[in-house]
């Protein structure tokens, strides 16, 4: 079992839904919030070109956060998603400074905090609340290992790239382009 | 520098690296708004799920509200049975916890009283506010007639104020809906093809191959199905062309991009015309069959070559053939999107008429992928006696202007107002019930004026929108999350309805709509139209009526019923009678023609802005629905401020920085009340700017958004009105940059 996302850039209108949908799915303070959106633009006028993006915690498979927690407070659970045992952290912010993606946050309640891929959602068979509630249907997750889940399938048919390669953390969101 | 909080971030390549959105927020203003000491989610089985159908637009998507067990609502998820939404709702829907929990609400009736010189709003109980609301009622009745109390309204609430007015005798209604909004296309629409296109609008997109935007923005007017409907054409490869002098978001995502000069549109849609005519890529069959005026057309669109069009529009000769060519290429599944907000340029009915008459020559009206046949649930009305014929109402006051004109003028009821204009009638008071004028309605200064004259104002708000400011009684609404109301019966593929039940009893002492409206119509004596205790009664008929019932919707949310107007779409061969006064399309319209306008489109040159000054175009953004969400905790936080979009180049003459905050002013000198912050993008062409609308709130009380951005309706000071129907067309004004604190003026 392999979690993964992939972004249809083609698609996006960079309306935000999924950042709302996440905050109140996940009672992330209204300030804050564990996913976002991206817009690129180049070229210069009249040729220009706008790429639109939801970001959020890459789920990477050489988690830099998870490497550097002091107090074994970041983790990998089942399907690599990447979690933060909120009793367990101490605030220290190192994983913060570590992400490539800018994807934790430090919550006012004293913990670091970010995306879980909606575990509690997974466990019911329903999928995260970003991709439930996305209007344009732009955002594809599901299990990499099965050949047909909903990730998989847009990834076999589309190019795609990953965000910061050079990292070298092997992150789990796909960009289609 | 990228931090954190901005979650719309612009990181563009090279120089012209911004970013924008900015969002900060002290924790201590988050503490009221979030659930605290209750880490992480709730599962859905530990919460109560409401039926709902959303307000925060007027596209009304069903939806549920979930309550946990401490009364918070958690979140509103959509409907899957709703064909508005599919399940999934817009950042606004999403985001309509926000209208409930903002601590900015209207919370108790308040009455304006002037203490040693100086006005002020008080506290007031229901009783006192309703009595007095009703006592100026009752006044004007018997001075004037109760045609002189004028009604302001939209969504929701208006629909029971309509029916307080028409019981107590005034059909002095009007919305920006109509002179404000989508006017001019259900006149050229409905003199094409004797059909208005109405809301949700019957696009077939999702089946589309070839879409065109004529400067409409879907995706970024976050009008649900239709971009669900575009997302899915996306997918299937359906070609998009954007005719908008900004790179929109659906631009961004179209094969072409027509950045034409504004204020040229006409001359565009008749070169397409000219091209689909000449070149024979017309649908013969159809026009043969359905249409009349083919000839006159012909000989109309004769010299409106590509070339010619070029010279007025700036765009390639070459790409307008090649665009005509893709569109004939798709037919007849192929949308030439009237668009919604179409009051432009005072013509704005003439280019409606050349956007139906292109899609007449396509093959598209009745057609897969082009314009579906819509139908909606006729919902019984509950028995009342009939209402009192009026005297007079707003068409009288017009003395033959604007003939077309099928709902009240928001300007002309304004104007009525105004006893300088003297008008035949005169309105003397009003209730504003879910509108916020002054941000809605162009010249500030009619506005203010008619606000001025009028003995009486009593607005119905949830927020203390900057209308309220003006008001004598402010009756506090609850939020839709917090009541019910009538039944949703929209059209669409499947007919359909949807139940609004209140997931909460109202907070503060804020009440519905319904119940406001049956007081005040109790207290006028017009009890007869008000035979229910409660409106669960009306709605409990309703939807006997119906073969439903109120528990059965409570169940649902969303009920689908059979079509009974036959098919979606036109049969091959189908003998069909379009309900004109030819029973075909006219593509010459005899009913302009009777009226004395011209029976085909023309082009006009509109002005251009002088040296130093750009046009000022305004448009939405995808979290937030006019001037009412600005203030939403969650979708301000989403986007808390507008920008003015200034093309690179210009930017450089005016020495003007990416994120530099400026004030506009306008031709006629007006300078915006709050200074706005500058997008330098590659974005906008050189002479026009750019901005969101809705922001530049002047009411303190809205303590979030209170100054954050410039009002564009401020800025609107030339108003170019349609001949034909009254719109409002507002894209005639020009700005230039003031980069220093204007000095205010000091009253003597």
């Amino acid at each position: 079992m392999r979690y993964a996302m992939a972004i249809d850039t083609k698609k996006c209108v960079g309306c935000g839904d999924c950042v709302v949908a996440c905050q109140t799915e996940n009672n992330v303070p209204i300030g804050f919030c564990r996913d976002w959106i991206v817009e690129n633009v180049s070229g210069s006028y009249p040729n220009v070109e706008v790429e639109l993006r939801s970001e959020r915690c890459n789920h990477c498979d050489n988690s830099p956060c998870v490497r550097c927690c002091p107090t074994g407070a970041s983790h990998i659970i089942e399907g690599g998603i990447v979690k933060v045992t909120h009793d367990e952290c101490i605030g220290c912010g190192a994983c913060i400074q570590s992400c490539p993606y800018d994807a934790r946050y430090s919550h006012p309640e004293g913990y670091v905090d970010k995306c879980t891929f909606c575990d509690h959602r997974l466990a019911k068979g329903q999928t995260t609340a970003c991709v439930a509630v996305c209007p344009t249907n732009c955002l594809y997750f599901g299990d990499l290992e099965d050949p047909n889940s909903d990730v998989s399938k847009a990834l076999k048919n589309r190019s795609w790239k990953v965000l910061a390669p050079e990292a070298g953390t092997k992150p789990q969101l796909y960009f289609l382009t | 520098m990228k931090t954190r909080r901005d979650f719309i971030k612009i990181s563009a390549a090279g120089a012209g690296a911004a970013t924008l959105g900015l969002s900060s927020l002290s924790w201590k203003g988050v503490n009221s708004l979030y659930a605290l000491n209750d880490q992480g989610p709730v599962s859905e089985e530990e919460m109560t799920a409401h039926s709902t159908y959303c307000e925060v637009c007027f596209w009304k998507c069903a939806g549920w509200t979930y309550v946990d067990k401490k009364g918070n609502i958690r979140k509103i998820i959509g409907n899957e049975n709703d064909p508005h939404c599919n399940g999934r709702l817009c950042p606004r829907g999403t985001g309509g916890v926000g209208m409930y929990n903002d601590e900015d609400r209207l919370k108790t009736p308040l009455i304006r009283e002037t203490v040693n010189g100086k006005q002020r709003f008080r506290k007031a109980s229901w009783d006192e506010a309703l009595d007095l609301v009703a006592s100026k009622m009752a006044e004007v009745r018997e001075k004037h007639g109760p045609e002189a109390f004028a009604l302001f309204n939209h969504g929701a609430p208006g629909s029971h104020f309509k029916h307080l007015f028409h019981a107590y005798g005034s059909g002095n209604e009007g919305e920006p809906a109509w002179a404000q909004c989508r006017g001019p296309r259900e006149v050229g629409f409905g003199a094409t093809f004797g059909s208005w296109i109405g809301s949700p609008e019957p696009t077939d997109i999702r089946d589309t191959k070839c879409l065109v935007l004529i400067g409409s923005h879907i995706g970024e007017n976050m009008h649900n199905g239709q971009v669900q409907e575009m997302s899915t054409a996306i997918d299937r490869g359906a070609t998009i062309i954007t005719v908008d002098p900004r790179l929109s978001t659906a631009a961004s995502k179209s094969k072409y991009w027509l950045p034409i000069k504004p204020s040229t549109d006409i001359a565009l849609l008749l070169s397409w015309i000219h091209v689909l005519i000449y070149e024979n890529l017309y649908d013969k069959e159809y026009i043969e069959k359905y249409a009349m005026g083919f000839e006159q057309l012909k000989e109309h669109v004769k010299n409106m070559t590509p070339e010619w069009a070029y010279g007025i529009t700036t765009l390639d000769p070459d790409l307008i053939r090649k665009t005509a060519r893709e569109m004939a290429a798709a037919s007849p599944s192929v949308i030439v999107h009237p668009g919604r907000h179409v009051v432009w340029y005072g013509d704005d009915s003439q280019r409606e008429r050349a956007i139906a008459i292109l899609n007449a020559l396509l093959g598209s009206w009745g057609r897969r992928g082009g314009f579906y046949f819509k139908e909606a649930v006729k919902v019984p009305k509950f028995p009342q006696p009939e209402y009192p014929h009026h005297k007079w109402d707003w068409k009288d006051n017009l003395d033959g202007k604007y003939p077309l004109s099928a709902m009240g003028i928001t300007t002309e009821l304004l104007r009525a107002s105004i006893p300088e204009f003297n008008y035949k009638h005169q309105i003397k008071s009003w209730i504003v019930a879910g509108t916020n004028l002054p941000l809605t309605i162009p010249d500030k200064e009619l506005f203010q004026m008619a606000a001025q004259s009028v003995d009486f104002i009593a607005v119905v708000d949830t927020m203390p929108m900057d209308i309220t400011a003006y008001a004598d009684v402010v009756l506090p609404e609850c939020t839709y999350l917090e009541r019910y109301d009538y039944i949703r019966s929209a059209p669409h593929r499947e007919p359909s309805i949807a139940l609004r039940a209140p997931a909460l009893k109202p907070k503060y002492e804020t009440k519905p709509s319904w119940w406001i409206a049956k007081q005040l119509g109790e207290r006028l004596g017009l009890s007869e139209y008000y035979n229910y205790e409660d409106i669960e009664e009306v709605l409990e008929w309703q939807l006997n009526k119906l073969g439903s019932s109120l528990d059965e919707m409570k169940k649902l949310g969303v009920k689908k019923f059979p079509r009974k107007s036959g098919g979606l779409y036109l049969q091959d061969g189908e003998d069909y009678e379009f309900n004109t006064s030819t029973g075909k399309i006219e593509l010459y319209s005899l009913e302009f023609e009777d009226l004395g306008f011209d029976p085909m489109p023309k082009f006009t040159q509109h002005p251009q802005p002088e040296e130093g000054f750009y046009r000022l175009i305004y448009g939405r953004a995808p979290m937030h629905t006019f001037s009412r969400t600005s203030n939403n905790p969650n979708l301000w936080d989403l986007m808390d401020s507008n920008s003015v979009w200034v093309n690179p180049k210009v930017a450089d003459i005016w020495d003007i920085k990416n994120g530099q905050k400026v004030w506009l002013q306008n031709q006629d000198g007006i300078v915006s009340t709050f200074p706005v912050k500058v997008r330098v993008t590659e974005r906008i062409r050189w002479d026009s700017v750019y901005m969101v609308h809705g922001f530049g709130h002047t009411n303190k009380k809205l303590t979030r958004t209170y100054g954050h951005g410039a009002s564009d309706s401020e800025l609107i000071t030339n108003v170019m009105i349609d001949p034909m129907m009254g719109g409002t067309g507002m894209r005639g004004n020009f700005v230039t940059f003031i980069k220093e604190k204007p000095i205010e003026e000091v009253e003597s």
